[in-house]
């Protein structure tokens, strides 16, 4: 087990609309219970992008925001050097839609994103705003998502990603899929701390890094996953 | 006031009683209902009720309540102030404001900011206060750089007098074509949503209370009035003690917008004063209510922002009681929590409870704070010693605290 761990954060300053900060905070709590130390880079939009990091995380945010913070991730290079040499990436809501090839920008005019995943993403016709639940891909062994959905975009994967999941309650991606995953990329519509509701997704990104986890006390994790789950799941 | 229409004049009579009856009957305050039955009576209602009153509106994400509270209190000393003192700040609340003050000569108005081009237009409002904007209920609220872009286009071209802070970048860009601005520096404690120039994109340089923009010609405005610590300076120069019974720094901002804003009608800092310092709480906010030798000083804090300025209030010595809820006007979603450091909470006896206790447990389970959940408020009251006790709450979770002590004020 790697006993030393490299957050990345990036533009907080222009994709950070809602809690995405807790996706941070869950990743180093969780590799701290596990003996690990961890070091957390906050990188500004001014800022280049740091290649050395085990795990890159970016958030959400608005319209202007996301093509900005698209057109600065193209001009840096720096994350597409670090997924080439395997870091992991957990992409959220507008940071989702930009790794794709492109999104919807202000007036749904087609922007070009960052090209690290196999989606297209374009403007639904509404807002898709609320609770959502999913079934993991079963090859990551990973048990039900939950989390908060709050998007406009509709995406398109293409055959060069996997859908993370299959939705049960919500939207998603909007033909019955949540999310996708390539490689060590992780993209999804849960916006802001979707770690925080899912701990079985954020030791994904910690093993995939550290190699094999002991089990930690998860009370509080569990306690809240089994509440939110009992109120959206039928039956 | 020129005699309204008769068709408003029925339309407002109307409203009124169906005010008094939702009153009589318990339902609530009957400000949102009264004004409904109006405007479908006659629509333009609310254009002919503003009609030839100085008007004031003002909006922000936080704080708008407690300021109209103070610039009305200040106001009434020059002559009758229609306002919405309850927090009914759409359309229908307006026009049940000010159809129950029909002979004020001056009204404020707090205004709901998806709402505030709207009302604008609508009833052309003399002044505008706007004090801040920060991340808020996104899930039904408008994103905010939307928003300012809103606030921009409506202020644009016209004469209304914009009494702005300029300490918030989003609020100085929405402000700043607009004809006339008599900025204030009030400061800005929450900043995560300012790190970006609202005009280009750049990063922002600040340093102390300045900001400007590294890449375009955009920066902080020069203040006219200054909020000094516990003082106010005016354009003169003039420094005046706030002395205002509210609490905290975010209170004294309030307060240092609300003395741009009467003087704007005549009211000098030194009469205006009088009347800031009369206003003890506000819809129930800052109030301390009493349970079996307990002293429960109740705050509200709606999102982040709220939530700095709630921890600025609170005593470090007392224990604390944190509700959060999450209906409808609290937000569904409660990302927010993981926006709030709360480890500042850290050594003092800290109970959680409210309908998403849990949410709040976890949030605080990984900052590291020991907490104590609880199935009620009433049990948190309970496992507390008798003494001071400070509670803050989000919005549904403080109304039914309120309503638990009788809403007493």
């Amino acid at each position: 087990m790697t006993s030393h761990l490299r957050l990345v954060w990036i533009y907080p300053d222009l994709l950070s609309t809602y809690g995405d900060q807790g996706n941070v905070l869950v990743l180093e709590q969780r590799a701290r219970a596990r003996g690990m130390s961890v070091e957390t880079v906050h990188v500004r939009s001014s800022d280049p992008v740091p290649e050395q990091g085990d795990i890159y995380l970016i958030g959400g945010g608005e319209d202007r925001p996301q093509i900005l913070g698209a057109e600065r991730l193209r001009k840096d290079g720096g994350l597409h050097r670090a997924i080439g040499r395997g870091a992991a990436l957990l992409a959220v809501c507008a940071g989702y839609q930009i790794m794709g090839t492109v999104f919807g920008g202000e007036e749904g005019q087609p922007v070009p994103g960052i090209g690290l995943l196999d989606i297209s993403s374009g403007r639904g016709e509404r807002r898709a705003v609320g609770e959502l639940a999913a079934e993991v891909d079963p090859a990551l062994g990973v048990p039900t998502l939950t989390g908060f959905e709050n998007h406009m975009g509709v995406t398109r994967l293409g055959p060069g990603v996997r859908p993370l999941s299959r939705t049960i309650v919500g939207t998603g991606n909007g033909d019955g899929t949540e999310g996708c995953y390539a490689g060590k990329v992780i993209g999804t519509y849960l916006h802001g701390p979707a770690l925080a509701r899912n701990p079985g997704l954020a030791d994904l990104l910690l093993a995939w890094t550290a190699g094999p986890l002991a089990p930690i006390d998860d009370t509080w994790y569990q306690r809240l996953r089994e509440e939110r789950l009992a109120a959206v799941l039928p039956g | 006031m020129s005699q309204l229409p008769l068709r408003a004049q029925l339309a407002s009579a109307l409203g009124r009683t169906a005010a008094t009856l939702s009153r009589a009957t318990g339902r609530g305050d009957g400000s949102v209902i009264g004004g409904r039955v109006g405007l479908m009576l006659e629509p333009d209602l609310l254009r002919q009720l503003a009609a030839d009153r100085r008007l004031a509106l003002v909006s922000a994400t936080n704080g708008k309540t407690t300021t109209t509270r103070l610039i009305a209190s200040a106001l009434r000393q020059l002559g009758e102030v229609a306002t919405n003192a309850f927090g009914a700040n759409m359309p229908a609340g307006h026009v049940s404001a000010l159809s129950s003050a029909k002979d004020a000569p001056y009204a404020v108005l707090e205004v709901d900011e998806k709402y505030l081009p709207e009302v604008l237009d609508t009833t052309q409002a003399g002044v505008v206060c706007l004090m801040n904007l920060s991340r808020d209920q996104m899930d039904r609220a408008a994103e905010i750089w939307l928003l300012a872009q809103k606030w921009r286009r409506a202020l644009a071209s016209r004469p209304t007098l914009v009494i702005a802070n300029c300490d918030d970048p989003l609020v100085a860009w929405a402000a700043s074509g607009a004809a006339r601005v008599s900025w204030v520096a009030a400061g800005q404690r929450w900043r995560e949503d300012s790190w970006c120039c609202p005009e280009c994109g750049g990063p922002l340089d600040r340093k102390g209370a300045d900001w400007a923009c590294r890449e375009c010609v955009f920066r902080r405005p020069t203040p006219s009035w200054v909020l000094d610590g516990e003082d106010v300076i005016d354009p003169r120069g003039q420094r005046w003690r706030l002395d205002l019974q509210l609490p905290g720094q975010a209170n004294r901002a309030n307060g240092a917008i609300a003395l741009a804003t009467v003087a704007a009608f005549g009211l000098e800092p030194g009469h205006a004063l009088l009347g800031l310092r009369e206003v003890t709480s506000v819809a129930g906010r800052y109030t301390t209510v009493e349970r079996d030798g307990r002293s429960l000083r109740l705050l509200l804090a709606k999102n982040p922002a709220g939530w700095l300025e709630a921890f600025d209030v609170s005593d470090p010595a007392l224990p604390i009681i944190l509700s959060v809820n999450a209906q409808g006007p609290d937000g569904r979603d409660t990302s927010w929590l993981w926006d709030v450091d709360y480890r500042i909470l850290m050594g003092r006896p800290v109970l959680v409870t409210g309908e998403r206790r849990r949410d709040l447990a976890l949030r605080l389970y990984v900052a590291g704070v020991p907490f104590q959940l609880c199935d009620s408020f009433g049990q948190a009251v309970a496992v507390l010693p008798p003494g001071r006790i400070d509670v803050i709450a989000n919005y549904t979770a403080f109304q039914q605290i309120r309503t638990e002590f009788g809403r007493a004020e």
